[in-house]
């Protein structure tokens, strides 16, 4: 049992990773969730669900994670009124996410003190709550602009600096207000949400193959993490496990994106302290992962190859030999590039010392992912929960303490390393010819299952709630941006405005991914 | 520096030869006179606007300034400002929280100007569709020159959606 409370009853959920349920009265809420960080536990997903159709209320659903596993407390709240007391003092990385129910469902944290809109703009009403069941899309229209009051800073000299939301570079929108004295920052100030598009409502309208695409598209760069933690989820409702090649197939998709990722970014990282050698060289070794994605899985960013029961694709004999050729020239390009960035005296000033997150800070304010790790941090899903194949896999976690770009970019080097490690593993394991999917057409009647698998930039859960036929209800995609956004508004405190792209990039948090 | 030299003539030159023009693509006759696309042909400036995307396509257009397409090899760069622009290359499915930065992006873009759309969501809204949040493909809210499709779209038929935006109907 991974927490205990008097009044607290959980019951073990079925799936690939240790998961407990329970329903909690309100007044519980904030007790159990200062038990679970008192004991070193984080906040990993927050949620609401409207449960009218079933005779209930409103719903409040909250993920909670510590060293045994993840427990999901389910909170009835009434369907007049629905609240529940603020749980962001004891878990600050849940302001956003609160705020997000409100503006979506109509939901609020009472206690709280900061009720600004988030996810909301001026699409919709104030009154009006898109995942309610009878949201009405066109009685809810308004043509008003956003007013959105930022926080002032007030003294002798200080400026702003708004940017966005288009962005100079080729990037997702988002708007940072920047509160400087010279080229100090002060206080930077993030508005996001300008790419909601709706999501989590147009999953409700899908069948569960098509959830499985749209999960493939809640952040582009994380296609294969959201498509098996969605997989994950439905697996765990129908209580079916997918064959043994189909799993270690997963694992390889994700390495590979992990791989991809990362080389994209420290090529980005060369970049942006202007040492465009880097961003050629990783960029090249990037596009040649994805050339051979494209001819041995038919998609250069591996889209549509998780399907709910097992996986789309296979790996031909010949294709695990363009794997291992592949793997081996990384490793070589990738440690002599390694030493060109250590050695170089320019990146590396710019490298140290910029964008640090201190452990203490990322503890308290629940930091993860890659940038967690970066921070002393030490958690990632396929080390401490490693669900089938990674419980044979033995990965390990690259962790460091300095918390600036320079770490973040150490721990991407040491996990590329780890991952080109695995995928060699993965290969001498995966025998060819066996069954790929035991295909999975539809859910139970008002099933819950959670899934998360450790993406390249952190945790990724999915949430399902299946209704009376068996139908997607509510999907609930979590991206780990929403607790490492926060963050960075703490990162950049105290730097000069010109390394904010630098620090940015070695978080590269998702934009869409949180926005939904 | 000894180092990055010899990575560097290690390494050779990657660049492919770029994709030809591609009719299909157009969505709208071109409007631009011969003499404006000459000028274009050598010396192309793109604003790029992510107006609700997953990110996916943004990826391939990163993928366009990598050392096989090279596209700054063809006299084609990306720019910081949309008043710095001759082109505008747009993805995503505009989302309603975007469609006032996009139509703005639109106007600050001097004239003669081109428009792109890029990926699936651009051209007719893709898998996010049209909703409370979206408006769909981007020829709702600007009007599009070109349109590339594809989840997301090759690096090669970026690169050709952009050469058709600057060719001249034949």
């Amino acid at each position: 049992m991974p927490i205990k409370h008097p009044s607290l009853h959980l019951e073990r959920m079925n799936g690939a990773i240790p998961a407990w349920r329970g329903r909690i009265t309100g007044e519980d809420l904030q007790p159990i969730c200062q038990n679970v960080c008192d004991g070193g536990g984080r906040l990993v997903a927050l949620w609401g669900s409207d449960e009218r159709a079933q005779g209930h209320g409103f719903a409040l659903h909250v993920v909670l994670v510590n060293e045994n596993g993840l427990v999901c407390l389910s909170v009835p709240l009434p369907a007049e009124r629905p609240s529940y007391p603020d749980i962001s003092r004891i878990f600050p990385a849940a302001n956003r996410m609160q705020r997000a129910v409100y503006d979506l469902l109509g939901i609020y944290a009472h206690e709280g003190n900061d009720h600004r809109k988030w996810l909301r703009h001026a699409a919709w009403h104030s009154g009006s709550f898109p995942l309610r069941k009878d949201f009405d899309a066109a009685q809810s229209r308004t043509e008003d602009l956003d007013n959105y009051p930022f926080v002032q800073v007030e003294g002798q000299g200080v400026h702003e600096i708004p940017v966005g939301p288009v962005h100079a570079g080729i990037i997702e929108p988002g708007h940072f207000r920047f509160s400087i004295v010279g080229e100090k920052v002060l206080r930077l100030e993030q508005r996001l949400g300008y790419t909601h598009k709706g999501i989590e409502k147009r999953f409700e309208s899908m069948t569960l193959q098509q959830g499985a695409k749209l999960a493939g598209r809640v952040s582009g760069d994380s296609t294969v993490a959201y498509a098996w933690a969605y997989a994950m989820a439905a697996e765990s409702i129908a209580d079916t496990t997918p064959p043994d090649h189909a799993l270690w197939l997963r694992a390889l998709l994700l390495e590979r994106e992990r791989v991809a990722n990362h080389l994209g970014d420290l090529g980005y990282l060369g970049n942006d302290v202007a040492l465009s050698f880097g961003f050629a060289q990783f960029w090249i070794l990037k596009e040649q992962v994805l050339r051979n994605n494209a001819t041995l899985f038919s998609h250069r960013y591996l889209m549509d190859t998780i399907i709910p029961g097992g996986v789309a694709v296979d790996l031909t004999v010949e294709g695990k030999r363009v794997i291992e050729q592949e793997c081996a020239m990384l490793e070589q390009q990738a440690r002599i590039l390694r030493g060109i960035y250590e050695e170089h005296a320019g990146v590396q000033d710019r490298f140290i010392g910029a964008g640090r997150v201190e452990p203490k800070l990322a503890a308290q304010l629940g930091l993860c992912g890659l940038a967690g790790r970066a921070s002393a941090q030490s958690w990632d899903t396929r080390v401490q929960f490693p669900c089938a194949p990674y419980d044979k896999l033995d990965v390990q976690m690259a962790t460091y303490r300095n918390g600036d770009v320079a770490a973040r970019v150490i721990v991407r080097f040491d996990e590329l390393f780890e991952s080109l490690r695995l995928l060699r593993n993965i290969l001498v394991n995966l025998t060819s010819g066996d069954e790929l999917a035991r295909p999975l057409d539809q859910l139970p009647a008002n099933g819950f299952g959670i899934g998360m698998v450790e993406g390249w930039r952190g945790e990724v859960l999915v949430a399902i709630h299946s209704d009376t036929e068996g139908k997607l209800t509510r999907v609930h995609p979590h991206d780990p941006s929403w607790q490492n956004w926060p963050v960075l508004e703490h990162a950049i405190m105290g730097n000069i405005v010109p390394d904010f792209p630098l620090i940015n990039k070695s978080f590269n948090l998702s934009y869409s991914g949180q926005d939904l | 520096m000894y180092q990055i030299l010899k990575q560097i003539v290690k390494t050779g030159i990657k660049t492919e030869t770029p994709p030809q023009a591609d009719e299909a693509m157009r969505l709208q006759a071109q409007r631009l006179q011969q003499e404006i696309l000459d000028v274009f042909r050598g010396a192309l400036a793109i604003r790029q606007v992510d107006a609700g995307s997953c990110n996916g396509c943004e990826l391939e257009i990163h993928a366009v300034n990598n050392a096989y397409y090279n596209i700054e090899g063809l006299g084609i760069k990306f720019v910081a400002s949309p008043r710095h622009a001759d082109l505008l290359l747009v993805t995503g499915p505009v989302s309603r929280h975007m469609e006032v930065a996009l139509k703005r992006t639109y106007d600050a873009a001097p004239e003669p100007k081109l428009v792109v759309a890029i990926g699936d969501c651009a051209c007719d809204g893709g898998i996010f569709g049209e909703s409370y949040a979206s408006c769909g493909k981007v020829s709702n809210v600007i009007p599009v020159d070109v349109v590339v499709s594809g989840c997301p779209p090759t690096p090669t038929a970026i690169l050709q959606g952009i050469l058709t935006a600057i060719s001249a109907k034949k």
